[in-house]
């Protein structure tokens, strides 16, 4: 074969020989190197965009004293003393509200006792708690995204998983909790998987765009749950109210620990992410879903069914939305309302946006926002800051995210080599 | 007007993709910029409209410095781009495309357009330079030779005494480049300075004044079409020698592999683009298809590979007839180098390893089970990445970030290391520089000496010539004629692709000399 000189490279990188040997040492580190930074990369939007979050949350904090210009008129340094005193009043309030306070801690350590140093986990526990239905849906809005499907509808199959989820837990009685704990999850898993199938293959077989169809399958989902709620023998005995039957104990998720309300349904969050990681990036079905995502028409070239691709992914991710209901109806609330969820599906959005579509990610975004919504409370009781500091807070940092070049440019970062197609801009297309 | 540019320098990260660039173009001149793709010429050219500052070096224009900021100053100073992609309205008229922007108005409050008046600059223009062209026509019911005019006159009704036409012949017929290079002397004739960017040589040798080449952002040199050839141009733009014609042997055709049998095919508006057409292809020769776009090339080839479910009529493969889906197809050998290669070829978001087994990765060793195998993935990677000279940093590096013709590599590398019984390539050499032309070339006489049915479908008549064993001539779904290569002449393909009739062939036909004709309405 001739040896060809055309100066096709383009960056710099492309001179390096080494980088081409296949199993050498050099080239494996060199592999290495190259995921650590693009992971490292990867880091710098999420992080600034939370930094300026709560800078401007503060500036709100500050701001909505009214008296706040009153004073600054008056004696500006007191003012300006008092905002900052004020600001970092709630954001501390924030923080140990999510994650505890350093000194509980050390005097719970320090007494011995038990029950007291299971008291100053609380917080953790109280995030973790939050965070778990948001790793459900947060996946399940990604899975989508990598599939080139935008479902809105995690809402709507949260909802028909905890219908569904709660219908097992009271229904059978009787089981082990080795039995009927899965088998309630399943039917969780299943209800959601059903509302997720029905915009996929509506979407597969008469082209529906799934953004209307789920937004209007949660519609139907929160009017179904309201019915099912005044069903005889779904609704409570004795009540009037919609409230469902309380499924039985053999149904719930352990706790991680006696005496704080955390369970096991995290760490199924976990397990979920790791088997959504393998779905999308080892297994062949990931492969196509990413290929369709990304490149649908390539995808048919290269033979691979668009419309099997769609309908599994939806239903894939209605199913995991189906489980974040579950984990609120089995590990939380242990029975169905119309209220279980505080949009917890459409978090699931933002925390796919801001995880990039990786499970990884959504782990640590949904901490992230399950701190918020942990944190939030305390810090109303104790400063009388509002909890809707919090949503505002939320709402920025999910700007920040999806407007990566308002964060480059407040912080000048320069604009790293990118292909134009990063994977959760895929799920507007239409 | 007299433009210079001086000294030009542009870095991009990582890049310099000019480097000290002097070009000077004349009044009344036609100035050729050659180049590889990846060379700087469409960099230049966005410095000298506005688009880019440049780092270093000026622009001059009359002798007098200039600074564009943007477009809008570079038009001002009356530079006009005709770019490659139109920038037209496809449901205004032509009148409206061309006033666009610059909208002459009447009435009291000055708010109704005034069409006439622009109507009449339009016949003005059109009548000096002989564009002919409807002005009360819609664009989207115009050819694209037409379209291509009315960019033209857009420019002149914007006062240009400079014209940047980029690769303007990349869409059109040899006929229809006739008649451009027609306009193109008309406007020199009458002063107007023409930038012509393209990568084809008889061209630039046929309309060039001066021609200047660029290769890794640098000039190379400047020279005249008197002064130079067809292969001191290539080999100045490639820096090594490059062999323009492809080596090959006489086919030795085996038994017919793809077989089309009156095959009726509808695009996606429904319009029947195939229209009752036969086409067989033997192993072990090249047939290429030569047509103007549009003629139902895309279709047939759709209709070959499952991508498009036929109408009527029948394709067989190997004697088996074809009525199936794309992977199935795949399956029985045959491979396909879509016409758009990011489009249709690659997922560009994927690494060069992912697209290497696009059409492959659910079978062993790619896959085990459910799961994708990695390593065999990535040391299959390797090794193509080698066997075929993909330029590129790593097997893990996204294929978007490969320039053109790395990136038609890793498609000919995944398509043409299956084993594999027909080949389709539509355009499989489209925008790619001659290094990478060349490399293609060869790759594909390979397979057909390995036996493999080939079929191309181009656009380009250079590379009709240059593979095809047999020339079918395609025109309004169906093959008119096919021709023997060392025989037939551009013109008449030419005018075959246009739907005229040449003279000699009709003779021939009468006397029962050809045996393939079709009758057309042509």
């Amino acid at each position: 074969m001739a040896e060809s000189k055309t100066p096709e490279s383009k960056t710099p990188e492309s001179k390096t020989p080494e980088s081409k040997t296949p199993g050498s040492q050099p080239a494996d580190r060199s592999r290495l190197g190259q995921r650590l930074a693009a992971g490292a990369r990867g880091l710098v939007v999420p992080v600034l965009a939370i930094f300026s979050a709560l800078v401007i949350g503060a500036v709100v904090i500050v701001l909505s004293d009214v008296t706040f210009f009153e004073r600054l008129q008056a004696d500006p340094g007191a003012a300006l003393g008092a905002a900052v005193d004020e600001v970092l009043a709630a954001y501390s309030a924030l923080f140990t509200g999510a994650v505890g306070s350093p000194t509980t801690y050390v005097d719970a350590f320090a007494s011995g006792d038990l029950d007291q140093v299971t008291h100053a986990f609380v917080p953790v526990s109280e995030t973790l708690l939050a965070a778990t239905p948001l790793i459900f849906t947060g996946l399940a809005v990604a899975l989508g995204f990598q599939c080139g499907l935008f479902n809105i509808g995690a809402e709507g199959q949260l909802y028909v998983g905890a219908m569904f989820g709660t219908f097992a837990g009271f229904a059978f009685a009787g089981l082990p909790l080795f039995i009927h704990l899965p088998l309630a999850i399943g039917a969780g898993f299943l209800g959601g998987a059903l509302w997720g199938f029905i915009p996929g293959l509506l979407k597969a077989r008469t082209g529906a765009h799934e953004v209307i169809v789920t937004i209007m399958l949660n519609y139907t989902a929160f009017r179904l749950i309201e019915f099912v709620l005044k069903v005889p023998g779904y609704q409570r005995e004795g009540r009037t109210d919609p409230i469902s039957k309380v499924t039985l104990e053999s149904a719930w998720y352990p706790l991680l620990v006696e005496g704080l309300r955390a369970n096991w349904g995290f760490i199924l969050g976990l397990v979920a992410a790791v088997l959504v990681s393998w779905l999308l990036f080892r297994s062949t079905r990931g492969f196509e879903f990413r290929a369709v995502g990304f490149n649908p028409t390539a995808a048919r070239y290269a033979g691979m069914s668009i419309a099997t691709s769609t309908i599994l992914a939806m239903t894939i991710s209605g199913g995991l939305a189906g489980l974040a209901g579950t984990s609120i109806v089995l590990g939380v609330t242990h029975s169905l309302t119309s209220g279980i969820s505080a949009g917890f599906g459409f978090d699931g959005i933002a925390i796919a946006l801001m995880a990039g579509s990786r499970p990884r990610g959504i782990i640590f975004a949904s901490l992230l926002f399950g701190a918020f919504r942990a944190g939030a409370t305390p810090m109303q009781s104790i400063t009388g800051i509002p909890i809707d500091l919090v949503v505002v807070i939320q709402a920025l940092v999910i700007m920040f995210v999806a407007a990566p070049a308002l964060v480059r440019g407040i912080y000048r970062i320069r604009v790293p080599e990118t292909t134009g197609l990063e994977t959760f801009g895929q799920g507007w297309r239409a | 007007m007299r433009l210079e540019l001086r000294g030009i320098t542009k870095r991009f990260p990582g890049v310099i993709a000019n480097r000290a660039v002097n070009l000077t173009v004349e009044p009344g001149e036609i100035h050729a910029l050659l180049g590889e793709n990846g060379a700087g010429k469409t960099t230049l050219m966005n410095v000298l409209f506005g688009l880019y500052q440049p780092d270093e070096g000026e622009i001059l224009i009359d002798g007098k410095p200039v600074t564009f900021h943007d477009p809008g100053d570079a038009i001002e100073a009356g530079i006009g781009m005709v770019h490659q992609h139109f920038m037209l309205v496809p449901v205004f008229t032509v009148t409206e495309n061309v006033m666009l922007g610059v909208e002459s108005v009447r009435g009291p409050l000055g708010q109704q357009l005034d069409r006439p008046a622009a109507r009449k600059r339009i016949l003005e223009i059109s009548a000096a330079h002989n564009l002919r062209v409807d002005p009360d026509a819609l664009i989207e019911d115009l050819p694209v030779g037409v379209r291509q005019r009315v960019e033209i006159i857009k420019t002149l009704y914007r006062q240009s005494d400079l014209l940047v036409l980029d690769e303007p012949t990349a869409v059109l017929t040899p006929q229809e480049d006739a008649e451009l290079f027609e306009i193109m002397r008309s406007l020199k004739a009458s002063g107007t300075s023409i930038v012509f960017i393209t990568h084809k040589l008889n061209e630039v040798l046929e309309i060039a004044d001066r021609i200047t080449v660029l290769r890794a952002g640098q000039v190379v040199g400047t020279t005249t079409p008197a002064e130079t050839t067809e292969e001191s141009l290539a080999a100045m733009m490639v820096g090594r020698h490059v062999s323009l014609v492809v080596d090959k042997e006489t086919a030795k055709p085996d038994e017919v592999v793809l077989e089309v049998d009156d095959l009726v095919v509808k695009d996606d508006r429904g319009h029947i683009t195939v229209d009752g057409l036969d086409l067989q292809v033997r192993g072990g020769e090249i047939v290429a298809i030569a047509g103007v776009q549009g003629n139902g090339q895309t279709e047939l080839v759709e209709a070959i590979t499952g991508l498009r479910q036929p109408l009527s009529g029948t394709i067989r493969i190997s004697g088996e007839l074809v009525r199936s889906t794309p992977r199935s197809i795949l399956e029985a050998g045959v491979a396909h180098v879509p016409e758009d290669r990011l489009e249709d070829g690659c997922v560009p978001a994927f690494t060069v390893a992912e697209n290497l087994v696009l059409n492959t990765y659910y079978r062993p060793p790619f896959s085990r089970g459910l799961q994708l195998d990695r390593a065999a993935i990535e040391t299959a990677a390797d090794q193509l990445v080698k066997d075929f000279d993909v330029r590129t940093p790593s097997v893990f590096n996204t294929v978007a970030n490969l320039s053109g013709g790395n990136q038609q590599k890793v498609i000919v590398a995944r398509e043409f290391s299956r084993p594999i019984r027909l080949l389709v390539a539509a355009q499989p050499t489209r925008g790619l520089d001659v290094g990478s032309i060349e490399y293609i070339h060869r790759r594909i006489v390979e397979k057909r000496d390995e036996g493999a049915a080939v079929l191309i479908v181009s656009t380009e008549l250079d590379e009709v010539f240059a593979l095809a064993d047999r020339i079918a001539v395609m025109y309004q779904g169906k093959i008119v004629d096919i021709l023997d290569p060392d025989v037939a002449t551009t013109e008449q393909i030419g005018l075959l692709m246009g739907g005229s009739r040449p003279v000699g062939i009709v003779e021939a036909e009468a006397a029962g000399e050809l045996t393939h004709v079709v009758t057309t309405g042509g």
